[in-house]
């Protein structure tokens, strides 16, 4: 049914990200599919890496890490932004082209009232992304 | 989860830099949450300190606005007449400090490491360099510095007490008209050229330096690394950077403040929209909501996008100005302007036993002090489009380029000012306000109602530029450097920042608040030298490891 899952993750939180992770492994596992990880940053120093180069390096210690974990085949997409925090979604839609991905797994907070105004980063994905899209929420407490 | 990845010691970044060993991670000290449902990342210390001393200070301006003006003023008066040969001194450093990084093998380091490619292409980076830096100031004094200078140059010097009353240059040259014109375009120019660009590559360098090479955060108070080490994490830093941002937000909230009253007087002008605060409000108003849309678009879509438009709009203009204007003197007049600027600038930057003591003092310390109190807010945003230049290549573009762009722009302005006082007798620009200068300039030409246009939105646009990337720069130091924090914090300060430029033009204190910015730019001037220091440090750290 899918060919190549892709996940969205941010390094700095990476404790957030749980459910979504475990889903797209799972969803892996079903399907015999690889999950491509696509993290990205921007080119001054982060709280995740000191350059881009490093940067790479992490979030392919990270795919390397869930692969080992989860049994599956993983691949690391880093991706370089000027200002990550306004081009976050359409880098994320660019990787998606890039990669050639058909399933998107990415986690999303339980929608509030400030998101009447200020979209997710998820929902905006799934509202422009041409595959499909699941977007994990937080577990019901 | 077996993801034990973060912190293993550093990798190489792209080719070999020097990356400081640091123990501070970023956004360490950061408080992050949600309040009503938005997400914020922000440096606790610096945000708060600076926030509530900035509402502190807008407050005291506007309930004792003749307390506040007279102490402000007092401080100003201090820092001009007592320090001004420091302030004339450290900008010679500073400029002999940048050229000198041209000649030497230090020129070769590259910022981001000996494999950086950078981020930006020439026209892009030079667009947002200049709409950042200077780009309202040649609205405004394109036309009325020149003309200034010359007509003091051109009139007599008096003595009263044993000391200068008039504000000529040096040692004026009354009666001689030719000698008038090359005095005072040689003291815009000294104005304008290598020591404004050279304040703001100093600054500028000492971050991308310290950010891409040294990986530490993107704040001012990395710069201080080679000085206090491991401590600039603390009370240091915090009061470097919240100074910087203080500076930063009053800077623009004056400016645009002041802007909005200019801006005004030029729609006045050419379409009869009444004057006062009403139309002043709505302007700030709406010059405010453009920079909102620009950084909600973000660097690359707003902008970089707005600065590249206006490069284009203002090149348009001076060429339009250069072609109808009187071309072959406007051509010669830019070599002669050159030429003088050469000949008089050792004695223009000399900071000793100067006679001329209005023009010194009143101009040239003025001058220095705004532009070193610009300067975290210019460097910070030059830095950050800074990567993957060699320090030659970065020094050439922010120095020698502007400083060159500056004298063209100045000569063929100014040049056609002075030209229609020259030759056509036409003083209208020279007897007119300070904002409408310009346009009764480009009233002499032809189609001026679509120049003058062309001119107003210029001004407005440039506010915008200014406005939207200062908010990106108090976001980045109020987030402890970092540029990812969540969008709605860059909304508040542009937002905050439109709110101060408001409460200060209904409540008065405008000018207060300018002559405290202006201040600050005394404690500033320390901290430039300290500066060349710690990037000379830098930089050796650098060449050892090439």
């Amino acid at each position: 049914m899918f060919t190549r899952i892709l996940t969205p993750v941010d390094l700095a939180h990476k404790d957030r990200l749980g459910r979504a992770l475990q889903c797209a492994a799972d969803l892996a596992r079903l399907h015999g599919v690889p999950v491509v990880y696509v993290g990205v940053s921007a080119s001054v120093p982060t709280a995740v890496a000191h350059n881009p180069a490093e940067y790479k390096t992490r979030l392919s210690e990270f795919a390397a890490a869930q692969g080992a974990a989860h049994g599956i085949e993983t691949e690391a997409h880093a991706r370089i932004s000027h200002d990550p925090a306004t081009d976050l979604e359409a880098t994320l839609l660019k990787a998606i082209d890039e990669t050639g991905a058909d399933l998107v797994v990415m986690a999303s907070h339980v929608p509030g009232l400030a998101d009447r105004i200020w979209a997710s980063n998820g929902s905006r994905i799934a509202e422009h992304a041409k595959v499909s899209v699941m977007i994990v929420r937080d577990a019901p407490a | 989860m077996t993801d034990e990845t973060a912190n293993q010691g550093i990798p190489d970044p792209e080719g070999t830099s020097a990356v400081i060993d640091t123990d501070f991670e970023i956004g360490q000290s950061n408080v992050e949450g949600s309040a009503l449902g938005l997400h914020f990342d922000i440096h606790n210390p610096v945000f708060m300190i600076s926030g509530l001393s900035i509402i502190a200070f807008v407050f005291y301006t506007i309930a004792l606005p003749e307390q506040a003006a007279s102490v402000f003023s007092a401080m100003f008066d201090f820092t001009t007449k007592n320090f001004d040969w420091f302030l004339i001194l450290a900008a010679d450093v500073v400029v002999v400090f940048t050229l000198l990084l041209i000649v030497t093998p230090y020129g070769s380091v590259r910022l981001g490491g000996s494999d950086a490619t950078p981020d930006y292409s020439y026209v892009g980076w030079f667009a947002m360099l200049f709409a950042a830096g200077m780009g309202i100031g040649l609205m405004f004094y394109g036309v009325s510095e020149p003309l200034t200078h010359f007509s003091t140059s051109l009139g007599e010097t008096a003595v009263e007490n044993g000391l200068r009353t008039d504000w000529a240059p040096l040692a004026a040259a009354t009666g001689d008209q030719d000698g008038a014109v090359r005095l005072g375009m040689a003291a815009t120019i000294f104005h304008w050229g290598l020591h404004p660009w050279a304040i703001y590559a100093t600054v500028a360098l000492a971050l991308a330096l310290f950010t891409y090479n040294k990986g530490l955060p993107l704040t001012i108070r990395s710069a201080f690394y080679p000085i206090f080490g491991e401590k600039i994490w603390g009370w240091r830093g915090h009061v470097v950077d919240t100074v910087a941002v203080f500076a930063t937000l009053f800077g623009l909230a004056t400016s645009l403040g002041f802007g909005a009253t200019q801006a005004n007087a030029g729609l006045n002008e050419l379409f009869g929209i009444p004057m006062g605060n009403t139309t002043e409000v709505i302007l700030i108003t709406a010059i405010t909501a453009v920079a909102l849309i620009s950084v909600l678009r973000g660097l690359d879509g707003g902008v970089k996008l707005l600065s590249e438009l206006n490069m284009g709009l203002a090149g348009l203009l001076a060429l339009f100005t250069l072609i109808v204007g009187p071309t072959v003197f406007l051509l010669t007049f830019f070599l002669q302007s050159l030429v003088a600027y050469v000949e008089y600038l050792p004695a223009l930057a000399n900071p000793f036993g100067r006679d001329d003591v209005n023009f010194s003092q009143g101009w040239t310390s003025f001058y220095w002090a705004w532009w070193i109190s610009w300067s975290p807010f210019v460097g910070m945003f030059i830095a950050r489009v800074s990567r993957g230049r060699t320090v030659r290549e970065f020094v050439v573009c922010v120095l020698l380029i502007p400083s060159m762009v500056c004298v063209l722009w100045m000569s063929i302005f100014g040049g056609t000012a002075i030209h229609q006082v020259l030759t056509d007798n036409f003083t209208g620009a020279q007897d007119a306000e300070l904002p409408l200068q310009l346009f009764k300039m480009l009233g002499e030409l032809p189609l001026a109602s679509i120049t003058s246009f062309i001119g107003i939105v210029l001004v407005i646009v440039f506010f915008v530029t200014s406005s939207d990337s200062g908010s990106l720069v108090i976001d980045t130091i109020t987030a402890g450097g970092k540029v990812d924090a969540p969008v709605p914090q860059r909304v508040f300060w542009c937002i905050f920042e439109g709110a101060v430029a408001i409460a200060l033009l209904i409540g008065g204190g405008l000018a207060a608040l300018q002559s405290m910015v202006i201040s600050t730019g005394l404690l500033f001037t320390v901290v430039l030298l300290a500066m060349c220091y710690c990037i000379f440090r830098g930089l050796q750290s650098e060449r050892a490891k090439m």
